[in-house]
């Protein structure tokens, strides 16, 4: 009897596919809710985008590149529609960076003081603070934003005006610091901190402690060990974090509505001017009195913004993983 | 503890007590660890031995809850005393951890450099640390042609051997290592050994050990940790290498290197 395998004479067996179906009904029921809710998921987002571009057809066929470009918005004259979202875009995008620029700063030292400084009782506290305020409702944070905020953050924009008035961003001919990109870009930041905090977080818990303690036995201080390892470390997940936050802020709707003065003279940088676009808040303001060509404007600028943050939230996952090539 | 030059030891601990919470981990450990001395930490699971190595670089403070009592002495100064900045010290008294552990986002060569950037230094000779410190951990050959790969395409050993080079690049005084080679396959841990022998010719190197014969290869001197019956870890026996495992004066020492127990 031989047992070696280096008989090649020997006729080798047929192959056969292993089955990756499930045999057991049980199996087979969990099979079919997993795989529809997955095909589900996916056939949402196409049907909305379908609709979407349905609906939006003839508007883009009829305004062209100028819809995206363009400023101007005037449905009065049927004869002779014009409509373009360039200040809505390009304003839904400032406003974004805006509330970026204020979020993930806060939301990354939350981050560290939750994983890094605090003990665990604080830091269970915090964490349920940061997750309580993604739980209010953004009618509540518009609601805080006008009644409340804004004065205050008005007080800052001047003083932003008087002192650093010679840098564009801070300029302001108008006189009036209420309803500004500004404005709109702190409450977005209030709305987003949660989750970029929740995402980094989870980046930080997962960060291999050795290499922290790698650091601090070579004699690194906290704040060196922060800026050389951990940031450099958790960098990607940190991106995908704010690129979330980024999609959010995008689509922020009705908080926005109340706190920005929609104008369609774009605004391209004067963030503490008494103006700007969102296409979001312009789609929920103009709706309601709408014709039905107007209407199909609305849906294409939703197609639009839809798209942006397809993009972004593709994009998120990209960096995410090729920030991190070392973990597999 | 005869045999023992203490006036030529720049490390000493004394009476060292440790707690994490309120369980009291290890009861008035005095050792004392000569200049280019290997000494080795033996003992069973659970007996304290990597808790002590890293009282011994103010490691140990940064686990939440942990509590200390006693003193470590490195050059005749308590490096507990409230006066001492823990940085100073762990500047002088370096590191190699279980797990090798470089810096996933640096370079080979970035890895050597790292702790001269965490701690803020200026105006050193890049290429001559990169290279000095390397061929002190023997990986120099390895990694010479590869200094700007990322760290982690190392194998595992040479990983571990430049976390090594990583910590010589201070030229600390003192290098403490906590069971360096158990992640590692023999052949690797075999040329760490070979490194840790050449190391101490110029520095003094206290490491953590389950393997008895590792012990006997690289150290002069062996303390015997254990823990018994949920009472705090102590040293029951320290001295000379030789005469611990062959000539050990008490019974729980003989039994656990003769492999009766642990």
């Amino acid at each position: 009897m031989s047992v070696a395998s280096d008989d090649l004479t020997k006729p080798v067996p047929p192959k056969r596919r292993l089955a990756l179906k499930p045999h057991l009904i049980q199996d087979k029921i969990f099979y079919g809710i997993a795989r529809s809710a997955a095909v589900g998921a996916v056939l949402i987002v196409a049907l909305i985008l379908g609709y979407l571009l349905f609906m939006s057809w003839d508007t883009l066929a009829q305004q062209g590149p100028a819809f995206v470009f363009g400023s101007q918005w005037s449905a009065a004259d049927p004869e002779n529609l014009v409509f373009q979202i360039g200040p809505m875009l390009w304003g839904s995008l400032l406003i974004a960076v805006n509330g970026m620029l204020l979020a993930v700063p806060m939301a990354i030292a939350a981050a560290y003081f939750i994983e890094f400084l605090a003990n665990s009782k604080i830091a269970k506290i915090a964490t349920m603070v940061v997750d309580l305020l993604a739980a209010i409702p953004s009618i509540v944070i518009g609601l805080w934003g006008v009644g409340v905020f804004t004065p205050v953050a008005a007080h800052w924009a001047k003083l932003l005006n008087e002192n650093l008035g010679f840098i564009p961003f801070f300029n302001n001919t108008s006189g009036s610091f209420v309803n500004s990109p500004f404005i709109a870009g702190w409450v977005v930041a209030v709305m987003i901190v949660p989750i970029i905090t929740s995402v980094t977080r989870e980046i930080f818990s997962q960060l291999d402690r050795d290499v922290i303690n790698a650091a601090t036995a070579l004699g690194a201080s906290r704040s060196s060990t922060f800026m050389k390892v951990i940031l450099p470390t958790s960098s990607g997940g940190i991106v995908g974090g704010a690129l979330l936050g980024l999609g959010r802020a995008l689509g922020e709707t009705v908080a926005i509505f109340f706190v920005l003065n929609l104008s369609f003279e774009i605004n391209w940088v004067e963030v503490v001017e008494s103006r700007g676009g969102s296409i979001a808040s312009m789609i929920v303001s103009f709706f309601g009195a709408a014709s039905p060509e107007e209407v199909k404007a609305l849906i294409a600028a939703g197609l639009v913004l839809f798209v942006i943050t397809l993009l972004i939230n593709w994009l998120a996952a990209v960096i995410v993983a090729k920030a991190q090539p070392w973990r597999k | 503890m005869t045999n023992l030059e203490i006036a030529n030891a720049h490390l000493r601990s004394e009476d060292v007590n440790v707690w994490f919470g309120e369980r009291h981990v290890l009861r008035d450990v005095s050792l004392t660890f000569p200049v280019n001395q290997v000494t080795a930490l033996i003992g069973p699971s659970g007996c304290g031995k990597s808790t002590f190595i890293r009282t011994l670089n103010r490691m140990h403070e940064l686990i939440p809850g942990a509590g200390f009592a006693g003193k470590v002495f490195f050059n005749d100064q308590d490096i507990y005393n409230p006066e001492v900045d823990p940085i100073t010290v762990r500047l002088k008294i370096g590191m190699v951890f279980q797990k090798p552990n470089p810096f996933p986002t640096m370079s080979i060569r970035e890895n050597v450099l790292s702790g001269l950037k965490l701690s803020g230094r200026r105006g050193y000779n890049a290429d001559e640390i990169v290279e000095t410190s390397l061929r002190r951990a023997s990986i120099w050959n390895e990694a010479k042609d590869r200094l700007s790969d990322p760290a982690t395409s190392l194998s595992g050993g040479q990983q571990q051997r430049l976390c090594i080079a990583r910590s010589l690049a201070m030229e600390p005084d003192v290098i403490l290592m906590d069971e360096p080679c158990s992640a590692l396959d023999p052949g690797s841990t075999r040329r760490i050994e070979e490194t840790i022998v050449e190391l101490s010719e110029s520095m003094t190197i206290v490491i953590v050990t389950h393997n008895m014969q590792q012990a006997q290869r690289v150290a002069d001197q062996t303390a015997f940790f254990l823990a018994e019956d949920g009472m705090p870890g102590r040293v029951v026996e320290f001295g000379k290498t030789e005469d611990v495992f062959n000539r050990p004066t008490d019974p729980r020492t003989n039994d656990y290197v003769n492999g009766h127990f642990g």
